[in-house]
């Protein structure tokens, strides 16, 4: 049927929705809704890992091949540095630029290096906010105690503390670098609600707040000179005789050299998994979200924490072809925009969390109340056009602009047409397990951003994820930068790569895939 | 017998994807209608590393030049966020050699005019419009120089809100101003030098030093995890 004839249905049951008021989930029936329909319990997806700090782990199929996977580098290569600096940051993004700058600030000599251009992030896409509890009638420990409620009580406390403590002079700091968050009349800090949270407490810039903040921390990184290394992927680190890491060996992806920087301390940035399409389900991610800083953390014998769960947002774009998986943010729902199935029916209170609104509408869906396209993808209206008829014409255009000039592109008017979506790989909610410091368990190996992991339990609150980076990237820059003071360079070895391979070779042979993945294999190649 | 689905949204073209000719860096190649640009390169078996980035519309990696059929104007387009048409011809565009001046956001005394230093080939605008043309973002760029040398940059930071920095206004203009990089400058000041202090954010990093909120953290720290959890569902 045309998509026109379709989306009748949503205009025609407009009126009659505005009425109702859906309440949120009791806990049970929450918790039994997850397990039936979020993807993180469907068992098939998963396997243990055989070998290695998570050994006999769950995790989804295709990380726990990666991180068995053998790395490209042999080990006897030679490992005279090309580079030399104190702190070592791989990626650039929110994170590594955070970190860069912190540390560059205290003096420390910092090489950047990252796989794509500097600043290609899931960053630059962040469009719904920044939380940060500015707001006279919240507070740092509300904010903690919406994480916590989000993350199902399984954040790690003492870095969920730190974050919504340190969050406001984050603020602070990119307001001084010239950040423009929106602003309310008397000049305070606008504030927004989002999804799981008791206070509205996401900053914003317009819906472009990612792409606001990465421009300027760009800009500074440029402005400091830090040393760059782009296109430069991260393959292997290095470790000295204890274990402790001391540098990284990179493919610089224009010759496939090796370049091999030494470094007193190294903090990965890698951001997340995206890119691994894991259950086949299309993602919201960037190019470069292939995991890669688990992988080469878990070789060195760090620790990972919450792998087996991951955040699908609710609202991933089904339609038109182009535009699949890519993110229809949640500040249409947070001002109102409902989720409507084929019978024109709400049918879960849509400012829940994204775990809970993600499951309702893979019910939805599964139970036959979803609306289908020939390319075999399903999904459920989102009501757009709900804004413009509850807050005036002109408000979707004018809150969310990012969005209306990308259906626009494809013909599609989101201000009068509702849009269909389906939940879409967005985030690994955990990762390379940290301390307050964003330290691993390896010794001057740091993660901080979306590779790290335990801050967010078993679900990240929207928003969450901006104050994430920008703290603990923060943190580990000061304290690489503090510890490269006191200390020499370690020696360069491969031991724990020799060390990981022979424990592999107990567990088998080898997968035969060589990790990490880099760039995904989009590439079609004939037979 | 199967009943027919009412809720099925037609999709001829994904059924039987209809090829069309298109022209890569100046090589013909049969592709489906109406992948992306960036799709189709991948289709035609070319690894992307330059030109690929957040694939949502967002960093600007992927400017693109392209031509549609029998239309000699050169357009701009994003590659993650343009479908491809019969006839249509483009190539990616490497970052431009633009210069970005060097500077000190927090010590600029006067900003203002601070950029004609930094920048002195902005005041050399001489309205082609050329860079407004080319901007994939639909940004009036163009308006944008003009404001930021007559000093309105509060119009300008508000402008380039939708900038995704992929230059591409760089390269037509005609006085060599990069004006991606002119309004990054503006909208920095902007946002450092010219907008209020926010009050509130100030009191709250206050009341936190001040240890505001220590009783609070105390009696929640030490709670187990049921009184936790119990303790969590009384917020509203």
């Amino acid at each position: 049927m045309d998509i026109h004839a379709l989306q009748q249905i949503v205009h025609k049951t407009r009126d009659a929705r505005r009425k109702q008021t859906i309440p949120k989930f009791s806990p049970a029936d929450r918790d039994a809704l997850i397990e039936k329909y979020h993807p993180d319990f469907r068992k098939s997806a998963y396997r243990p890992i055989r070998f290695g700090p998570n050994a006999d782990e769950q995790t989804v199929i295709e990380l726990a091949t990666l991180l068995e996977g053998d790395s490209p580098i042999a080990d006897d290569l030679d490992v005279t540095p090309h580079y030399q600096t104190d702190v070592l940051v791989i990626g650039g993004g929110g994170a590594g630029c955070a970190a860069a700058l912190h540390a560059h600030g205290t003096g420390a000599k910092v090489i950047l290096a990252t796989k794509l251009r500097l600043g290609d992030s899931n960053s630059v896409m962040a469009q719904g906010g920044m939380q940060i509890s500015v707001a006279p009638e919240d507070s740092p420990v509300t904010h903690f105690l919406d994480t916590l409620k989000g993350g199902h009580m399984q954040n790690d406390h003492a870095l969920l503390k730190v974050m919504v403590e340190e969050g406001p002079a984050i603020a602070k700091w990119l307001i001084e670098l010239g950040v423009l968050f929106d602003r309310q009349a008397d000049g305070n800090l606008h504030v927004k609600k989002g999804g799981g949270s008791s206070k509205p407490r996401l900053l914003t810039c317009s819906d472009y707040t990612g792409l606001e903040i990465m421009r300027v921390l760009k800009d500074e990184v440029l402005n400091q000179k830090i040393q760059l290394l782009e296109f430069c992927a991260a393959v292997e680190l290095l470790s000295n005789d204890e274990g402790h890491c001391t540098g990284a060996i990179f493919k610089d992806l224009d010759n496939h050299r090796l370049v091999v920087v030494a470094a007193k301390s190294v903090i990965l940035a890698t951001g997340g998994i995206g890119r691994l399409h894991i259950q086949g389900f299309p993602t919201s991610n960037h190019y470069g979200a292939t995991g890669d800083g688990l992988c080469l953390s878990y070789r060195m014998g760090a620790k990972l924490a919450h792998i087996d769960t991951f955040q699908y947002h609710p609202s991933g774009a089904v339609y038109p072809e182009q535009l699949i998986g890519a993110l229809v943010t949640e500040g249409i729902r947070s001002e109102g925009g409902h989720l409507v199935n084929s019978k024109g029916e709400r049918f879960v209170n849509e400012l829940d969390t994204r775990d809970v609104v993600s499951s309702s509408i893979i019910r939805e869906c599964e139970e036959g109340r979803g609306i289908r396209t020939m390319s075999g993808r399903v999904g459920v209206w989102l009501d757009t056009p709900l804004l413009d008829a509850e807050h005036g014409p002109g408000t979707v255009e004018k809150h969310f602009p990012a969005m209306m000039l990308q259906f626009e592109r494809f013909g599609i008017d989101i201000s009068k047409d509702p849009v269909l979506i389906y939940p879409t790989l967005h985030y690994q909610n955990g990762g390379v397990k940290i301390d307050t410091n964003s330290e691993t368990n390896v010794k001057n190996l740091f993660v901080s951003g979306e590779a790290s992991g335990g801050l967010h339990g078993r679900n990240r609150l929207m928003g969450n994820s901006l104050l994430d980076l920008m703290v603990f990237g923060k943190r580990a820059g000061l304290t690489a930068a503090s510890r490269a003071q006191s200390m020499a360079q370690g020696k360069l070895t491969l031991q724990h790569l020799r060390r990981f391979r022979a424990e592999a070779k107990q567990h088998g042979s080898p997968s035969g895939v060589i990790s990490p993945m880099v760039l995904p294999a989009y590439t079609r190649k004939e037979n | 017998m199967a009943h027919e689905d009412t809720n099925v949204i037609d999709q001829p073209e994904v059924l039987k994807p209809r090829m069309v000719s298109i022209e890569i860096s100046g090589k013909k190649y049969e592709v489906p209608e109406g992948i992306t640009v960036i799709k189709a390169l991948w289709y035609t078996g070319q690894e992307v590393v330059r030109g690929a980035g957040c694939l949502g519309g967002f960093c600007g990696a992927c400017a693109t030049y392209y031509r549609t059929k029998d239309d000699p104007k050169v357009r701009t387009c994003l590659a993650c966020q343009m479908a491809v048409q019969d006839g249509m011809s483009f190539t990616i565009m490497p970052p431009f050699p633009a210069r970005k001046a060097i500077y000190d956001i927090q010590t600029l005394k006067d900003p203002k005019q601070d950029l004609f230093n930094l920048y002195p080939e902005a005041p050399l605008c001489r309205n082609c419009n050329a860079c407004t043309e080319a901007c994939p973002q639909k940004i009036d760029v163009r308006e944008g120089v003009w404001k930021a040398v007559f000093g309105d940059f509060k119009s300008v930071s508000e402008m380039f809100m939708d900038c995704v920095m992929c230059g591409m206004c760089t390269p037509v203009c005609i006085a060599d101003i990069a004006p991606n990089l002119v309004a990054l400058y503006v909208s920095r000041a902007q946002g450092a030098h010219f907008t209020e202090k926010p009050q509130g954010l100030e009191t709250r990093i206050k009341e936190i030093q001040d240890g505001r909120f220590n009783d609070e953290w105390n009696k929640v720290l030490a709670m187990n995890e049921k009184e936790l959890a119990d303790h969590c569902a009384t917020v509203k």
